[in-house]
């Protein structure tokens, strides 16, 4: 074997030229597929990361009811059976594996009511939130303070604010120690806050740009949980986040907190329900993924056509070493022999053209990166497996020629010269 | 009795034609023995020599190796026959031109599954046996034709096989690398080996001790001590 292998090589060698040409469509059809399912990798990847997020793994985990995201409004109040998430109930779920930090809050959407010098502004977040929510959901100060204990301890009517909703309350204004009204209630704006790591997700079309920066434009205003009640509901019902220990593992972590939840939960129309952004990035990964098989399928067409020129070399190489299959067979090489050593020739030969072809495909995965802003993405079990691939392509192919050099009459090869 | 060839009968078949190549050919030959087969070109010397060298099969006859009948084994056994028993010299020496001398020789030992160390051993034993033990790692390309046969024997010789088969082996050589050869050949002989060979070259036929005519495809003995070289001129 080993023998085979060495001298499969000293052959490839000796004709360097007919070698390469042999395994040119050999290394044209791996190259292809490897810079094509680069490139799909390299759009899943994309795709994950602007669904997902990079590195925040939160899963927001919130009512819902009939199928539909619940948000509660000041005309139909809260519905009955919610119970407000507890502390023991938290404690269940920060108890998961692969739950890393858990945080709740209370929201309402568009609020009416929410004025800064007899201006109001719709389209505006009011979220009530616990001790943990910055820290959960990645956000850092920006400037002015957080709220402290004693904001809770002494329902202080305190505020935070985002970007949006500083710009767009305040316009050029400073917010700090600026009092807005909600619902006719005074509050103090103390701090500023933003996001640790701003996502940036990849826009390589226009649908992109609406589907990751259209629900970016509203505005956040926060106050202390405690608070709340003075404004609104002491016993709304409230959403949940969830921070994952890793991204895998961010459907399972919201999965497991929302069935703790729903334990709770005595209303059957109403249903905690984790946001599967992992879920969701799968089906549009689905999606690329069908369109982008078809061009592996045509690539694949090169490779059969490599093979059957590998084939057509063979063959010509069986009639060509005659006289050595026959010299061979007369000293004693038995017919396995020779199958064998022209099987593990056109095996090397293949093989070679498969690394060949992975580095060509590698480059030119590079050269599409380069020249269409597709995001490639190099996948190195799709490498080993093209390789193997090729490996047994040249098996396959190989099998006619080295078949009829191993049935070769000894005493017709010998005669030729 | 290291070779006994009873009654062999070997026709071929030329499109509607059946043309016998040797008719009711017997041959008997004793272990140590030096026997030259000489015909001219179309004489079925060569068919004779396929069928000894286990590489052909006759129509009809029998032949037993060693004590043992070899028609009717399947092509595997006949490659281990091949491989264990009979060493080959051919005429146009039949080197892979891409190994070295060295390689060439191992490749029977290969074959028989001998590890890479001992297979070296062996095969450099053999080409000091012909005197190459400087040209080694020479290529074919790189040796002179009566180098180029003594590795031939060489690799013949390397698997200790009992007859020695050499198909006019200095049909391509000199007459001093032919004299040289023909020394080996008797070297080998008093060392035990069996040797067949054809020839239609009387003074090379002369080297052995035994002389089989064989013409149209019947054979007839001579004694080889009387004159060799007065009949039966090249073809």
């Amino acid at each position: 074997m080993f023998e085979n292998i060495r001298l499969a090589f000293q052959g490839i060698w000796s004709h360097k030229m007919r070698s390469f040409l042999t395994m040119l469509g050999i290394i044209i059809g791996i190259a292809a597929i490897i810079a094509i399912v680069s490139t799909i990798k390299g759009t899943n990847d994309a795709i994950k990361n602007n669904l997902v997020g990079s590195g925040n793994n939160t899963v927001d985990i919130k009512i819902s009811h009939g199928g539909y995201d619940y948000t509660i409004d000041s005309y139909s109040g809260a519905p009955w059976g919610i119970p407000v998430v507890s502390q023991e109930t938290k404690d269940e779920i920060l108890a998961l594996d692969e739950v890393e930090n858990v945080t709740t809050y209370s929201s309402r959407y568009g609020s009416e009511g929410v004025y800064y010098k007899n201006t109001g502004v719709d389209s505006i977040s009011i979220l009530g939130i616990d001790t943990s929510y910055f820290d959960t959901c990645n956000y850092v100060l920006k400037s002015g303070r957080g709220f402290s204990e004693e904001d809770y301890k002494l329902f202080r009517k305190v505020l935070i604010a985002d970007q949006v909703a500083a710009t767009n309350l305040f316009a050029d204004e400073n917010p700090l120690g600026k009092t807005v009204e909600i619902s006719g209630v005074p509050f103090t704006v103390i701090g500023l806050v933003e996001e640790r790591s701003k996502f940036q997700p990849e826009i390589s079309s226009i649908d992109d740009y609406y589907t990751y920066y259209s629900s970016d434009n509203t505005g956040v205003l926060y106050m202390p949980k405690a608070t709340w009640p003075i404004v609104y509901a002491y016993d709304e019902p409230e959403n949940v986040v969830v921070k994952a220990t890793s991204t895998d593992e961010m459907t399972k972590a919201g999965q497991k907190a929302a069935n703790i939840l729903n334990a709770t939960v005595t209303n059957s129309d109403y249903k905690y329900k984790a946001a599967d952004l992992l879920g969701k990035a799968g089906k549009l990964q689905e999606l690329s993924n069908a369109t982008n098989m078809q061009l592996v399928w045509i690539a694949g067409i090169s490779l059969l056509v490599g093979g059957i020129g590998v084939m057509n070399i063979m063959l010509v190489s069986v009639t060509e070493r005659t006289s050595e299959i026959g010299l061979k067979k007369a000293i004693g090489a038995r017919k396995s022999t020779i199958l064998g050593q022209f099987l593990t020739e056109a095996a090397v030969l293949t093989s070679l053209g498969g690394l060949l072809g992975v580095g060509a495909g590698v480059g030119a995965a590079q050269v599409i990166h380069r020249i269409s802003d597709v995001a490639v993405a190099i996948s190195v079990p799709a490498a080993v497996i093209a390789v193997v691939f090729s490996m047994f392509i040249g098996i396959i192919f190989g099998f006619l020629p080295s078949i009829q050099a191993a049935n070769l009459d000894p005493i017709e090869a010998l005669r030729r010269e | 009795m290291i070779l006994k060839l009873d009654h062999i009968y070997k026709d071929y078949i030329q499109g509607k034609m059946v043309v016998p190549v040797l008719k009711d050919v017997s041959l008997h030959v004793e272990e140590g023995e030096y026997v030259a087969i000489m015909g001219p070109s179309g004489s079925g010397k060569s068919t004779l020599m396929n069928i000894v060298g286990c590489l052909d099969r006759p129509t009809s006859g029998t032949y037993e190796l060693a004590g043992e009948n070899v028609l009717g084994r399947d092509d595997k056994a006949m490659a281990y026959i091949r491989l264990n028993n009979l060493g080959f010299v051919f005429q146009n020496f039949q080197l892979l031109p891409k190994q070295t001398a060295l390689d060439n020789v191992c490749l029977p030992l290969v074959y028989a599954g001998v590890k890479k160390k001992e297979r070296i051993k062996r095969a450099s034993d053999a080409l000091r046996l012909v005197g190459l033990e400087d040209r080694m790692y020479f290529k074919p390309t790189q040796l002179s034709g009566g180098q180029k046969q003594r590795v031939a024997i060489a690799r013949a010789m390397v698997n200790r096989p009992k007859i020695l088969l050499a198909d006019e082996p200095t049909g391509a050589l000199d007459s001093k690398s032919s004299t040289q050869l023909m020394e080996l050949f008797d070297e080998l002989n008093q060392n035990g080996v069996t040797i067949i060979m054809i020839t239609h070259a009387p003074e090379i036929a002369a080297y052995a001790k035994r002389i089989v005519d064989i013409f149209d495809g019947e054979i007839s003995e001579r004694d080889a001590y009387t004159d060799a070289s007065g009949k039966e001129g090249s073809s």
